[in-house]
């Protein structure tokens, strides 16, 4: 049936989020949260962050267009970053921002800069992907995203 | 399931009617929406009772308007507004309730500092559910201990207390349902109807002793003279209206017990050979006082009133070596922390005693026989002194809000070391008293907090110095990573590694970036290098804590203390631990 086909879709999504590395247990953890009281509370998480940490990447971006860069608060920002990108479990991007820290540490300018576009990459194709995988899930009906799948 | 608060008609949410731990009242501190989110409903999933917030001052507002409204708080560290330690403070002392620090950075010194400010628990994001769970503990934890506190005290205590209910009213929210015997046995003094339900109209809110009003309590106590104190004299004094007469009474009762156990655990630890700061001349690190002995010691030109901290302390003018003791341990009393720490002998513990008396434990002998003469605070000069003095009477003050709950936590400490962590508290005590007036950060409430932990020596003297160069103003930052050096130390095994830690947290202490924190910084090392102060190494053999430093106490740290640190003076301390702390100081 259409309805079953869509469903193992959206199950084949999910699961390569996590094989590909995207996503981590945190993500799961949310989906745990999800019940009859907040039906759709993963979504609504990921939309926040995504709307919440959009300002903190303007920032970002502003901070590394000074010269001389100030590290301190490069590493404040990116350390805030983390932070909201370990809410949802965005393995990537956290792992991107980790490797920002460490520049930032140094003073590695350079290195910074670089992370951080590769952070900003990662950031949208996780959007995009996520954005994919709620729709799929919407469309094919709302056990599948209420309920975590056995693995 | 969905929890619904219980009787919200008073203006704050009376008990739970759920059995122990349902309901809870969680405050959740966060700047970050999506974590918020996600902890307000796992806390819903533990079926306790959750308010969010995405500031620090907002935070602080809400536990101020509904003082019992809350029984814990979790934070973030990194708040826009404010550090989270600095709340963690705000909150160890004001309202006495567990607070838990959530971070995602797991590195060692910002849990050090954590711990050492006070947090119950410092939590790593991502955050578990099930990490959620179990913080009830702390709040559970936390009850036993004062139960047990108040318990420990005269029957005259308890009985005031229960009648008062003002002390056990937190535990009839906490443990309502509960069958625990320690709750029980108060119940049974108490009105039975106040515990359940609705307590605006009939509970007595618990009196809890902020800096402020504990230092009025000591300069009350001071001006009626020690022997002729009684709480109806002290109450006229004091002059707080809402303040009763049992109020009074039980926290002096409190007081003297706080400073008897100190004056024990000063003669113990002589015996131990430890060294007293009380006897000054030579090392008597005892009691708390030790800054009095160090006054009275070496430093002959210390003027005996000099060191009177905070007036209320006991120090009083005259430092006397042995009245010192007496002194301090008015002060220890006060503060009830039974810090005792033996001070390596300093040779001269010369350190202030003002700084005693504002630990009223050990803390402030150790500290303060710690600073070795550089940080003449003994050594200062008369004059010198007195000029410190005046922002230091004011930490009087400061003292009387040493909230006697404050303590809770035994920590008995064999290693020698370990008593510098009671040093440390005993230092962000006195550090508290001395800074009192001006700026006084409450660098060291956490300190005292239940993580007394018995760090180096050289890190409690930090704290305790803050180092106030000529502006008093102590950062509170800067001690931070001392303190946390200090607090690190865990009472069981106390280790030497404190002192990297130590080290560490001067790095961090340099990195701080509390713009204020320059000028210590300079002022540290200062100190430090002038003094060549090994003072600063509290190897304070069996340090014991016995209570909990107020953290309010703490945190006025005395930084005028700084300035005189500058002097020269040679700091009798040993040498590796201060090594250390010279490194590490020296980071800037």
């Amino acid at each position: 049936m259409e309805r079953n086909q869509m469903h193992r879709q959206v199950s084949v999504m999910r699961q390569s989020l996590f094989d590909q590395g995207y996503l981590d247990e945190q993500f799961i953890q949310l989906e745990e949260l999800q019940d009859d009281a907040n039906p759709n509370f993963v979504e609504e998480v990921v939309t926040l962050y995504y709307r919440d940490s959009s300002r903190l990447i303007l920032s970002i971006d502003q901070a590394l267009e000074r010269n001389p860069l100030d590290f301190n608060k490069l590493d404040t920002y990116m350390h805030q970053f983390k932070g909201s990108s370990t809410s949802i479990g965005a393995k990537k991007v956290k792992a991107e921002c980790t490797q920002f820290r460490e520049y930032c540490k140094v003073g590695n300018g350079e290195g910074c800069m670089r992370t951080f576009q590769q952070a900003k990459k990662e950031y949208t194709i996780l959007k995009r992907k996520l954005e994919a995988y709620f729709q799929q899930a919407r469309q094919s009906g709302p056990s599948e995203t209420a309920c975590r799948p056995r693995n | 399931m969905s929890f619904s608060a219980p009787s919200m008609e008073n203006g704050f949410s009376s008990p739970r009617n759920e059995s122990f731990p349902a309901g809870l009242r969680v405050l959740v501190v966060d700047d970050d929406p999506t974590w918020l989110k996600i902890l307000e409903k796992m806390l819903k999933k533990c079926s306790y009772e959750v308010t969010t917030c995405g500031l620090a001052r907002e935070a602080l507002k809400l536990l101020r308007e509904r003082k019992d409204g809350y029984d814990i708080v979790i934070s973030d560290v990194n708040m826009p507004d404010m550090d989270g330690f600095k709340l963690l403070e705000h909150v160890g002392l004001e309202m006495d309730l567990p607070v838990l620090m959530m971070s995602v950075d797991g590195e060692t010194s910002r849990v050090m500092k954590g711990v050492q400010h006070g947090a119950c628990d410092y939590l790593l994001k991502p955050i578990r559910m099930k990490e959620l769970r179990n913080i009830w503990q702390h709040v559970f934890r936390k009850k036993i201990h004062e139960i047990r506190d108040i318990e420990s005290h005269d029957s005259y205590d308890g009985i005031q207390i229960s009648r008062n209910g003002s002390e056990l009213s937190d535990d009839g929210h906490m443990f309502c349902g509960e069958d625990l015997a320690y709750v029980k046995k108060r119940k049974d003094f108490e009105n039975k109807h106040d515990d359940i339900g609705d307590h605006s109209s009939t509970k007595k809110h618990r009196v809890v002793w902020s800096v402020d009003l504990h230092q009025k309590f000591v300069k009350a106590v001071n001006q009626i003279g020690f022997d002729k104190v009684g709480p109806k004299k002290i109450l006229d004094l004091m002059n707080v209206p809402w303040l009763t007469r049992e109020n009074v009474a039980s926290h002096l009762q409190k007081y003297r017990l706080y400073l008897s156990r100190l004056q024990k655990e000063n003669d113990l630890k002589a015996s131990l050979g430890g060294i007293k700061l009380s006897d000054l001349p030579s090392k008597d690190p005892a009691g708390s006082f030790g800054l009095q002995s160090s006054i009275n010691g070496n430093q002959n030109d210390v003027p005996n009133g000099r060191y009177q901290f905070s007036g209320d302390n006991f120090f009083a003018q005259d430092v006397d070596s042995k009245n010192h003791e007496g002194d301090l341990k008015r002060v220890v009393s006060e503060t009830k922390r039974t810090l005792t720490a033996d001070l390596p002998d300093p040779q001269d513990m010369r350190t202030q005693m003002s700084f005693d008396h504002s630990f009223g434990s050990l803390d402030s002998e150790v500290n303060f026989a710690a600073i070795p003469a550089p940080y003449s605070w003994s050594k200062a000069p008369e004059n010198q002194f007195k000029e410190e003095h005046k922002p230091l009477l004011q930490l009087e003050d400061g003292f009387s809000q040493l909230p006697p709950s404050g303590i809770h936590n035994h920590i008995q400490i064999d290693d020698p070391l370990q008593s510098a962590s009671s040093i440390t508290s005993g230092l962000s005590m006195t550090g508290r008293e001395i800074c009192g007036p001006e700026k006084i950060k409450p660098l060291y409430p956490q300190y005292s907090s239940n993580h007394m932990s018995i760090l180096s020596p050289k890190e409690s003297a930090f704290d305790s110095f803050p180092v106030q160069s000529k502006s008093q103003m102590v950062k509170h930052q800067s001690f931070e990573p001392i303190s946390t050096a200090i607090s690190s130390m865990k009472p069981q095994g106390f280790n030497l590694s404190c002192i990297t830690d130590f080290e560490s947290c001067q790095r961090n202490l340099i990195s701080a970036t509390d713009s204020t924190f320059e000028p210590f910084n300079e002022d540290l090392t200062v100190c430090w290098l002038e003094g060549d102060c090994h003072s600063m190494n509290f190897g304070l053999p069996n340090v014991e804590f016995t209570d909990y430093i107020d953290p309010g106490f703490i945190a006025e740290f005395p930084i005028y203390l700084c300035d005189t640190l500058t002097s020269d003076t040679e700091c009798p301390f040993d040498p590796p631990e201060y090594s250390i702390v010279d490194q590490g100081l020296f980071l800037s």
